[in-house]
């Protein structure tokens, strides 16, 4: 075992598997010297530089580009510097990432990770605190995957990089370095597609993902101390999502709230509500809920705190969902 | 930008002095002779009979179109010259990353016309080209190949192999800013890949006029430090040599070319459109005196080429052609797992709910007849 942060930790995962597979390959943007949040660094020096490497500043060549080699029998994983440039490439996501393999009917398949760090709370310029996970989950042909801890993140990874499907493997930025966990030393895969019960409760299911699953937990605690039992389950992947994992804690529990960054309207949070109302209908005793980010743009520093969710708002919805 | 042993023709046919590289004629005479590639007439007759095939399964496919057999179908139409002269430079590993309209390279890849057939009759396994080494399903998203083919570059470079990429983009894809970014990110990493832009003068209706301010479209390559030459693109010899100079460039480790080939799309963009809104007769009479098998064809004949009974030709590729239509039609069958099966490695839960929910609609339709 060894003490990392989630920026370590996947560095670690990317290590592991460069060092395991010769076909794999890392690039993109300021990617030779470690990237911005210094994800990759040390790599380059270890592995060469034609397979760690920075590439042209434009993401949609990133993206295509790495499309062209997955079919050509290289593995490359590509970093988009931020979410809110993810968008030259999407073109490139949607119509070939998403799509070589129906298109070519197995002929070729795009093993490709496209890595990111997402979301607020780092008082950040524009396009730097968005939560844009709902328009890749909603992309047939993707697998959209975030973790919440050190720990996940090496295991996602590792299994993201392993997947024949293409990944987006979004990274909670606002938690890169903001905790610290035991990660063993080797190599080791999480399931994609499985959610992870966090702390288990019997009056009410919360449903997160990401730096959420931290104010949830501050969140919890106001909660126990109020005497209401909070089950808490971490999304990991946002698609596939984890039906059973919602049917069987919303059965026990009765009630939901999903806590997420993303603007509420056509969230993750609403495809939740309707798995809880098609799983669980029967089961309920108040009506499942959205706690999310407003429908307008991500502010600045100064307007953030309030499109932000913290603790004390989760703790207030709880108990709004739990006296309904 | 420096070039170690840059082939002097793409100094004499420099694109920003817009000269265009052309070996023969309208009427078929030589006018390059020092340029004229050295191939055996029955190389030259094979080269025709090519042309010729890809030219009658694409009146064809029209045909079958305009009786109601076949969906909307992309016309080669005037452009076989670029198609069969890079044909005969893909080798068994190269790949082939195309648009759409490219037919005659995709038959020398060796994809069929059954294949090409199922898929404008909305069969995806038609345009998988599954059995075919290293050929891409077609591009309708305009331009976002060029990276493909790239990507594909790099990978044949890293792993240290001899492959070329072949890929292709029409007049108006040069617009696209993948366009520009493949040029880019191909000239930083010197890979393999030989770009052709089958200038045929209209992206749909929007004449090349209105795509770019530049002199012509090899000029792009300037910028990016590749190498460009324009092309009469109807001129079956002169793209020959454009791909011999090309391919040995890429295959020798230099990098990219970007040809520009220069021809006319004598029918409509697709079976749905009607160029007599956008363009006159003067003008595609005009450009009909290029045609490329024309061309060809009298070149053949002041050489004293041996003479082929081309009607006897005509009469059994339409034999062979509707053969593998009527193969194609024949396929039917669309199993709703067609629909599922390709989209991941291993299917989702969600989808496998979906499919079973819809089986389960299907199988009370069935007890309700």
């Amino acid at each position: 075992m060894s003490v990392m942060t989630m920026v370590k930790a996947i560095n670690n995962a990317l290590d592991i598997k460069l060092n395991e597979d010769q076909n794999m390959v890392i690039y993109g943007e300021d990617v030779g010297m470690g990237g911005v949040f210094r994800v990759t660094e040390g790599l380059q020096r270890k592995y060469g530089a034609d397979r760690v490497f920075d590439s042209p500043l434009a993401e949609s060549g990133i993206v295509g580009t790495a499309l062209g080699m997955a079919v050509s029998g290289l593995r490359p994983i590509v970093e988009l510097q931020f979410e809110g440039f993810t968008f030259p490439a999407f073109n490139q996501i949607l119509s070939n990432v998403a799509r070589i393999q129906n298109r070519s009917r197995g002929k070729y398949g795009a093993p490709v990770v496209i890595r990111f760090p997402y979301g607020g709370g780092v008082n950040a310029l524009e396009h730097h605190s968005d939560s844009p996970e709902a328009l890749f989950a909603h992309i047939p042909g993707l697998k959209v995957v975030i973790p919440s801890t050190p720990h996940d993140a090496k295991g996602l990874m590792i299994a993201a990089i392993e997947s024949n499907d293409p990944i987006i493997f979004m990274e909670p930025k606002r938690i890169y370095r903001a905790m610290k966990q035991e990660v063993p030393e080797g190599k080791y895969t999480l399931p994609l597609g499985k959610a992870r019960v966090v702390q288990e409760g019997t009056d009410i299911t919360v449903v997160a993902f990401g730096a959420m699953i931290r104010e949830c937990q501050t969140a919890i605690a106001l909660a126990q101390q109020a005497g209401i039992s909070v089950e808490l389950i971490d999304l990991r992947s946002i698609y596939p999502i984890d039906r059973e994992a919602i049917r069987t804690s919303v059965r026990k529990t009765g009630r939901m709230i999903v806590v997420a960054e993303a603007h509420e309207s056509f969230s993750v949070g609403s495809e939740l509500i309707a798995i809880a109302n098609e799983e669980a209908f029967l089961y309920l005793e108040a009506p499942p809920r959205r706690i999310g980010g407003f429908d307008t743009i991500v502010p600045l520093a100064q307007g953030e705190p309030y499109y932000l969710i913290s603790p004390e708002r989760i703790f207030y919805e709880i108990g709004k969902t739990i006296h309904f | 930008m420096a070039h170690d042993n840059l082939p002097a023709i793409f100094h004499h046919f420099h694109p920003i002095e817009d000269k265009m590289l052309q070996i023969i004629d309208n009427e078929g005479n030589v006018i390059d002779k020092k340029r004229m590639p050295e191939l055996d007439d029955e190389i030259i007759i094979d080269a025709y009979k090519q042309m010729l095939y890809e030219r009658i399964a694409d009146e064809m496919a029209v045909s079958y179109q305009r009786q109601g057999r076949m969906y909307t179908y992309t016309p080669n139409i005037g452009q076989e010259a670029i198609h069969i002269a890079a044909g005969m430079h893909i080798r068994g590993e190269d790949w082939l990353v195309p648009a759409f309209r490219e037919m005659g390279t995709l038959l020398a890849k060796g994809v069929t016309m059954k294949e090409i057939f199922l898929f404008y009759l909305g069969n995806e396994h038609g345009g998988s080209f599954r059995n075919i080494r290293n050929v891409l399903p077609m591009a309708i998203s305009i331009g976002t190949q060029f990276h493909h083919a790239v990507g594909i570059g790099y990978a044949v470079k890293y792993q240290k192999k001899e492959e070329v990429v072949f890929t292709f983009i029409g007049d108006g894809g040069t617009s696209e800013g993948d366009f520009s970014e493949a040029l880019n990110f191909a000239g930083v990493w010197q890979v393999p890949v030989i770009f052709t832009v089958q200038n045929n003068q209209y992206a749909i209706s929007v004449p090349v006029q209105k795509q770019t301010r530049s002199v012509n479209l090899a000029v792009k390559s300037v910028a990016f430090g590749i190498p460009g030459i324009k092309v009469d693109g109807n001129d079956f010899f002169a793209m020959y040599l454009a791909y011999q100079i090309a391919v040995d460039y890429a295959r020798s480790g230099r990098g990219a070319v970007l040809i520009e080939a220069l021809t006319y799309r004598l029918g409509a963009h697709t079976t749905s459109d009607d160029p007599s809104k956008y363009r006159n007769e003067a003008e595609e009479q005009l450009w009909g005196k290029s045609d490329p098998l024309l061309r060809l064809k009298r070149y053949m004949q002041s050489a004293g080429i041996r003479a082929i009974d081309e009607e006897q030709l005509r009469e059994q590729y339409r034999e062979e052609i509707d053969r593998q239509f009527a193969d194609a039609e024949q396929e039917k069958s669309y199993p709703l797992s067609d629909l599922f099966d390709h989209m991941y490695t291993d299917m989702p839960d969600e989808l496998r709910r979906q499919k079973s929910e819809y089986e389960q609609f299907l199988s009370w339709k069935e007890k309700r007849r």
